[in-house]
């Protein structure tokens, strides 16, 4: 890339940045080369980058006044809602930033599914980022724990006993999970723990996504490779800052929209009576963000296998680089795999609904359905699909889908029709 | 055994959603009222939560605490409002434990407005032994702490109907038409003129319910007057920073033949 024979201006700079590259390291940055056809589809990276720092932030302060403690947890957070100097508002964005963190996950994940992101050369991209999925979800199932709640308790203790389903050592695991017989003090500090821990693997991981982004670059909506990189892309500053900055401020608004007026609509009310070992809630459920994993868990009957679903579920996003079968990457030009890519996204919303459905009658048929579906659109649609589908023709460079499909001659007329405009 | 105990253990908790969804069946429509309090520039009405402090005070009191309230909360900004002078008053009304003194001794004193929320019972079980085995809950986040809020806390204040035939109750539990599963513990607490209101407001029945709800709407989000406030700038700053930024793009993007 060009930033290779970068050199600082400064006497200074150019000492500096032979003993430390950190100059060449903001001249790539800014002026890494982008597609230019990339849609707002794409500027869910940087809104995640926005997400995560903005839990690290809020988390850190909730952090100094929270107190790790069965007996003190609870009122502590509510020391926090109360007596705290804008502590109601860090908790808001904090809890409902969660939420946001896996919207935007999810847009970014779906994303990557229709244009094929994670195809070669761009797998290990892929992989990083189902890697910090998993640690995501951890993290946020932890989190949950944290104001020992009705549903934190009673969330970790059905959470943890899926280890017990392990043949053999699943009892022993359980114990040494809890630090005890039952979720217990010694759970919520190990949780606290680890909850103030994931956010930072799950920030070196980031670099090490964005990283693995860079050696290839951005994938595009057509899923061609750049051509002639003078033409075919901008420099990320300031082209597309601003652009990522415009789509974070349109998500702000989202957020702030739940932080000030619903900042209790994502949660469970349960969760506002504090942890008792003594009485179960009606409705055990999860956060929404689990909800489809937490339907594939109990659409099996036998509790191990529930649980390896649930995990291959994710685990199988990995393999998808290998699964996907087709050269093409853009479903646009998959008239076929668009049309799954749909079903997939519409089953994955079922699954959410059932999840948070009781799992009897009708609402348990669907969710085996969809269950069975979800792995057969990876396991044997995905596969046989690459083989048996008639792509629609490639462009020959991303330049020209950009400018309505029309040759160069017509082009340049275009430009100049623009021009005029303006 | 345990592992039997497991099972059963986690197919209750599959299952308890089957129950759920049944009690969910029997429960009616909930009532609503003309919150102040709901919408984007919702705030409280300063009147009804001194009434709904009243009516806590003089009915609730007796057996639900309000462990997470203190009296110097009666005086701030976006509550009841109480004047200083008011809330020291009605802190003084009420006797707290405090100490050890010097002598190593445990004394009353009247309570302060650093104080928090007297308890009516000195620990949970005591609070059970008196009400014939049920535990009043805590109202400080009782309205965030039920399905439906403060429309729920309002109608099963008046939800006390007669039972229909087909049900059976036995002694100390009461038909409730909005209560989860429709058995309560709690009689019915609320009846016309129940409580004298001191600036003349007729003592209804809904009227105190709907005082008393605000009031507990109030105690479980303190800040709600801020947040409403406090959101409504922070969305008309960020819609107006868009909308620069908009430009700006714009602006930017058109050395390019593309579009955004």
């Amino acid at each position: 890339m060009s930033d290779h024979n970068y050199t600082p201006s400064s006497k200074f700079g150019k000492w500096f940045n032979d003993r430390l590259p950190l100059l060449t390291l903001a001249n790539h940055l800014t002026d890494y080369p982008t597609p230019k056809n990339l849609n707002y589809w794409w500027t869910f990276g940087g809104i995640l980058t926005f997400c995560l720092i903005t839990q690290i932030i809020t988390g850190l302060v909730l952090a100094m006044h929270y107190i790790a403690h069965a007996d003190l947890a609870f009122s502590s957070v509510e020391h926090i809602m109360r007596d705290v100097n804008y502590g109601w508002l860090i908790r808001y964005i904090h809890a409902n930033g969660a939420s946001m963190f896996f919207l935007a996950v999810y847009i970014h994940i779906f994303r990557s599914l229709f244009y094929g992101s994670y195809k070669a050369p761009r797998e290990i991209i892929w992989i990083l980022g189902i890697m910090i999925y998993l640690l995501m979800m951890a993290a946020a199932f932890m989190g949950y724990v944290l104001p020992w709640g009705q549903m934190s308790f009673w969330g970790a203790t059905v959470i943890t006993n899926l280890f017990s389903a392990i043949p053999l050592v699943g009892e022993s695991i359980t114990t040494w999970l809890w630090g005890g017989y039952s979720v217990d003090n010694p759970t919520l500090t190990r949780f606290f723990t680890l909850h103030y821990l994931i956010p930072f693997l799950i920030l070196g991981l980031v670099v090490l996504h964005i990283w693995a982004l860079h050696v290839p670059g951005n994938n595009n909506p057509v899923g061609i490779d750049i051509q002639k990189p003078s033409k075919d892309t901008v420099p990320f500053h300031p082209y597309i800052v601003i652009k990522d900055l415009f789509a974070l401020l349109l998500f702000m608004i989202v957020f702030a929209f739940f932080v000030f007026y619903s900042p209790n609509i994502l949660g469970h009310a349960d969760n506002y009576i504090e942890a008792n070992p003594l009485v179960t809630p009606a409705h055990i459920v999860p956060e929404w963000y689990l909800l489809p994993f937490y339907a594939i868990l109990r659409s099996i009957p036998d509790k191990l296998l529930g649980v390896v679903a649930m995990l291959s579920a994710i685990f199988i996003l990995a393999a998808l680089p290998w699964l996907d079968t087709s050269k093409v990457r853009s479903a646009v030009f998959r008239p076929l795999y668009k049309q799954f890519y749909w079903i997939l996204v519409i089953d994955v919303l079922i699954l959410g609904y059932v999840g948070a459905m009781p799992a009897e009658g009708l609402y348990l048929l669907i969710a085996r359905v969809a269950t069975a579906y979800y792995f057969l659109h990876f396991l044997l649609i995905l596969p046989i699909l690459g083989k048996i589908e008639k792509t629609t023709p490639l462009p020959l460079s991303i330049t020209s889908p950009v400018l309505g499909g029309s040759a160069d001659l017509a082009m340049a007329k275009n430009i100049d029709v623009r021009k005029e405009k303006l | 055994m345990q592992r039997i105990f497991k099972i059963l253990f986690f197919l209750l908790i599959l299952n308890t959603n089957f129950a759920n969804s049944i009690s969910a069946e029997n429960t009616s429509k909930l009532l609503t009222t003309d919150w102040s309090f709901k919408g984007p520039f919702g705030k409280f009405d300063r009147a009804s939560l001194q009434r709904g402090y009243q009516v806590y005070n003089e009915v609730c009191a007796s057996c639900h605490s309000l462990k997470y309230v203190s009296y110097r909360n009666l005086s701030e900004k976006g509550g009841p409002e109480f004047s200083v002078k008011e809330a020291k008053a009605i802190a003084a009304s009420f006797e707290i434990t405090d100490g050890p003194n010097q002598d190593g001794e445990m004394f009353t004193r009247p309570a302060k407005l650093s104080d928090k929320f007297v308890m009516p019972y000195s620990n949970e079980e005591e609070a059970k032994s008196a009400n014939g085995g049920a535990y009043p809950p805590d109202m400080s986040v009782l309205v965030k702490a039920r399905a439906g809020g403060a429309d729920y806390i309002y109608s099963v204040l008046l939800g006390y109907v007669d039972p229909p035939e087909n049900i059976k109750l036995d002694d100390g539990v009461y038909y409730n038409k909005y209560m989860y599963g429709n058995k309560i513990k709690m009689p019915k607490q609320l009846s016309d003129g129940l409580v004298e209101y001191s600036d003349g407001t007729n003592a209804t029945e809904e009227q105190m319910a709907k005082d008393v709800t605000s009031f507990l709407m109030w105690t479980a989000e303190p800040h709600l007057e801020q947040r409403h406030k406090t959101g409504f700038r922070a969305i008309v700053y960020l819609i107006i920073l868009t909308v620069l930024v908009y430009f700006s793009m714009k602006k930017i993007w058109s050395r390019v033949e593309t579009n955004v």
